[in-house]
């Protein structure tokens, strides 16, 4: 029988300032999460955590026990962009996680993880992958369970799976920064404004439905995924790594709440309506079920139990 | 610098080549290419018969294979890079992974070029794909800036192609999944963005609705014309104001770089629009052959002119819609 996953948090993806960095990674030092992802995914212009600020924190995670895998950039375009890759890739303390095939290449032949913006859509490439080093491969967000199980029987030994089971989605990212656009602002006199929406910028359909959220350079989803009722499925497929995303408020109580229903301590029913209450917008879980992203549907989670 | 023209069906491809393409690209008739659209694309025969009329008359034929299979639909892919080693096409576009060790490995001899699709935006990136499945070309996303195209070329020995006109995407290609947000599909995985599938036309009293997947994503008022419902070309509310939030329906038209774009090195200007008319495709590929072959004769003094702006702006998608109240220049 499968063990329970293990809980990471993935990098924080949104600007928030460095003194709001560091006391948010102080409560996760305390918090139940296994694994931890740091550094800056999204804009390059982001600065106010320098990278040795992120070893910074890496290493006070490390002794707090977490294991600290340092995330990178997902659109790269500058050589600044690759010198900075270039760096944190050569470190040899803590595994690197590649948003980009750029990292990729730089990563080859050592220990590494794929991202979910690494498009690993099949078996091949993951096998082809894992002859370069990859320990771990996230899997992309807009596939079903269906197609998880097939890659679960026929991947190779020794690659763990991780499964984003918690955030606003990461849609879609941008030569143009969409956060600059909305103030009318040029990308290269943004004025830092990400850093006035903590959880990104909703943006809604002229009928006022909540639809996306604008972080940026990168579009997000407004709904937040949530995958609660799916713990028990993904133990059963051998889900190593299940993967929270940080929000600006109620990670801790988030984090709480999935390491409560991964090992028993409470129903994934109750955590979810708990969790429904700490979302910005409402929550989606359409991809898991091989339906629009956006969708919300119902649990199936006695049809497994039968089994 | 070579012109890469789009061809979605047999005319479309004798128009293109008729017309003065150096190259054309298409796909077959399935989810194995990223403009998977009913009525388009080529069977079997059709296939022959194209390849044979751009061949005889010098001009090459690229497949574009460039979706990403999973593993219930492996093995389709895998007889579509059977198939097109087979027609001997002068080029296949792929984007995935796997697909490209499947061809690297099982057809050595064919060329590969990484698609758009393949996302790959700098030269670490294009290093890994040449050295694992020995690419000769890549078509680069557009998101780099000129000095940021040309910093990539000076740094690859893989040829690199540029999309020069047509549909914009602003997103980095490959890596978007909005579609399937709204709808279930994207292009990635079914070969379409906004799927005309999931497209609702509404009349209401606030005028004519274009939704996608339910999403709505344009409010035609009367006397507007009504696009396509591309769900980054719509029309949002943020903060209180609303606007084409994240792009307004225009096309991409790269005439006046021709001259940078030469001098930095590129291989090949591509035409996007494999789901247009064989009216566009001669159009488009006319115009560029003769800016090209302007650029080419003499740089220095090479200017749009006015006839092309003219006739590439009557096939552009910005002349399907007003532009937005709030429109913002690009950066």
């Amino acid at each position: 029988m499968s063990n329970n996953p293990r809980l990471s948090l993935g990098p924080i993806l949104y600007y928030w300032s460095r003194d709001d960095v560091f006391e948010f990674y102080r409560r996760i030092a305390d918090s139940p999460v296994d694994i931890v992802y740091l550094g800056e995914t999204v804009c390059s212009k982001r600065m106010l955590m320098r990278t040795d600020d992120w070893f910074d924190l890496a290493e006070r995670l490390t002794a707090a026990g977490k294991e600290v895998v340092l995330s990178t950039l997902a659109l790269l375009e500058a050589e600044s962009e690759l010198k900075r890759l270039r760096r944190i890739c050569a470190n040899e303390a803590y595994l690197v996680e590649a948003n980009d095939m750029g990292a990729v290449q730089l990563l080859r032949g050592r220990p590494f993880v794929a991202g979910h913006s690494v498009n690993i859509y099949n078996e091949r490439t993951l096998r082809l992958l894992a002859e370069e080093g990859l320990k771990r491969w996230v899997f992309p967000l807009e596939l079903a369970v269906g197609t998880l199980a097939d890659m679960q029987s026929a991947r190779p030994a020794g690659i763990e799976t991780e499964v984003l089971v918690y955030g606003r989605l990461p849609l879609a990212y941008s030569a143009r920064c969409f956060t600059a656009r909305a103030h009318n602002l040029p990308k290269d006199d943004c004025q830092y404004r990400c850093l006035d929406y903590p959880d990104g910028l909703t943006l809604s359909a002229q009928d006022d439905t909540r639809f996306l959220a604008l972080n940026g350079i990168q579009t997000q989803s407004a709904q937040t995924c949530n995958l609660i009722a799916e713990l028990e499925r993904m133990r059963e497929l051998g889900v190593d790594v299940v993967r929270i995303s940080p929000q600006s408020r109620h990670s801790d109580r988030i984090i709480d709440i999935f390491h409560r229903c991964s090992t028993g301590g409470m129903e994934p029913e109750e955590g979810g309506r708990h969790l429904e209450r700490l979302m910005p917008v409402g929550s989606c879980n359409g991809y898991w079920h091989g339906e629009a992203g956006m969708q919300v549907t119902q649990a199936q989670v006695r049809e497994l139990s039968a089994e | 610098m070579d012109l890469v023209s789009p061809a979605g069906n047999l005319p479309s491809l004798k128009a293109a080549v008729d017309s003065g393409a150096n190259a054309v690209y298409f796909g077959f008739r399935d989810d194995t290419n990223a403009r998977h659209f009913a009525g388009l694309n080529f069977g079997p025969a059709k296939i022959a018969d194209g390849i044979r009329y751009a061949q005889q008359r010098g001009v090459k034929v690229f497949l574009a294979l460039n979706t990403y299979p999973q593993p219930r639909g492996w093995s389709r892919w895998q007889r579509a890079v059977d198939q097109a080693a087979d027609l001997g096409v002068d080029a296949m576009i792929a984007a995935d992974i796997g697909v490209l060790d499947y061809a690297a490995n099982s057809y050595p001899e064919l060329n590969l070029h990484l698609s758009v699709q393949g996302s790959a935006t700098n030269y670490e990136a294009l290093r890994f794909y040449r050295e694992r499945f020995g690419i000769r070309r890549a078509v680069l996303p557009r998101v780099l800036s000129l000095p940021q195209v040309e910093h990539v070329v000076n740094n690859t020995e893989v040829e690199i192609e540029v999309f020069g006109f047509g549909s914009l995407c602003v997103m980095v290609e490959g890596r978007c999944i909005l579609s399937s947000y709204a709808t279930g599909l994207s292009p990635n995985t079914y070969g379409a963005c906004s799927p005309a599938s999931h497209v609702e036309w509404r009349e209401t009293q606030d005028g004519l609705q274009t939704r996608l997947g339910g999403v709505l994503i344009e409010t035609y008022r009367d006397g507007e014309n009504a696009g396509y419902p591309t769900l980054c070309k719509g029309s949002f509310c943020v903060a209180g104001n609303t606007y084409h939030a994240i792009e307004e329906p225009t096309s991409l038209n790269t005439l006046a770089l021709l001259p940078a774009l030469q001098q930095a090195g590129i291989r090949a200007i591509k035409i996007e629009g494999r789901q247009r008319s064989p009216v566009y495709v001669a159009q488009v590929t006319r115009v560029w052959r003769a800016a090209l072959d302007a650029c080419r004769r003499d740089p220095e003094s090479y200017r749009p002119q006015a006839e092309w702006m003219a006739e590439l702006g009557k096939v552009s998608e910005g002349t399907q819609t007003t532009l937005g109240a709030y429109s913002r220049p690009w950066q």
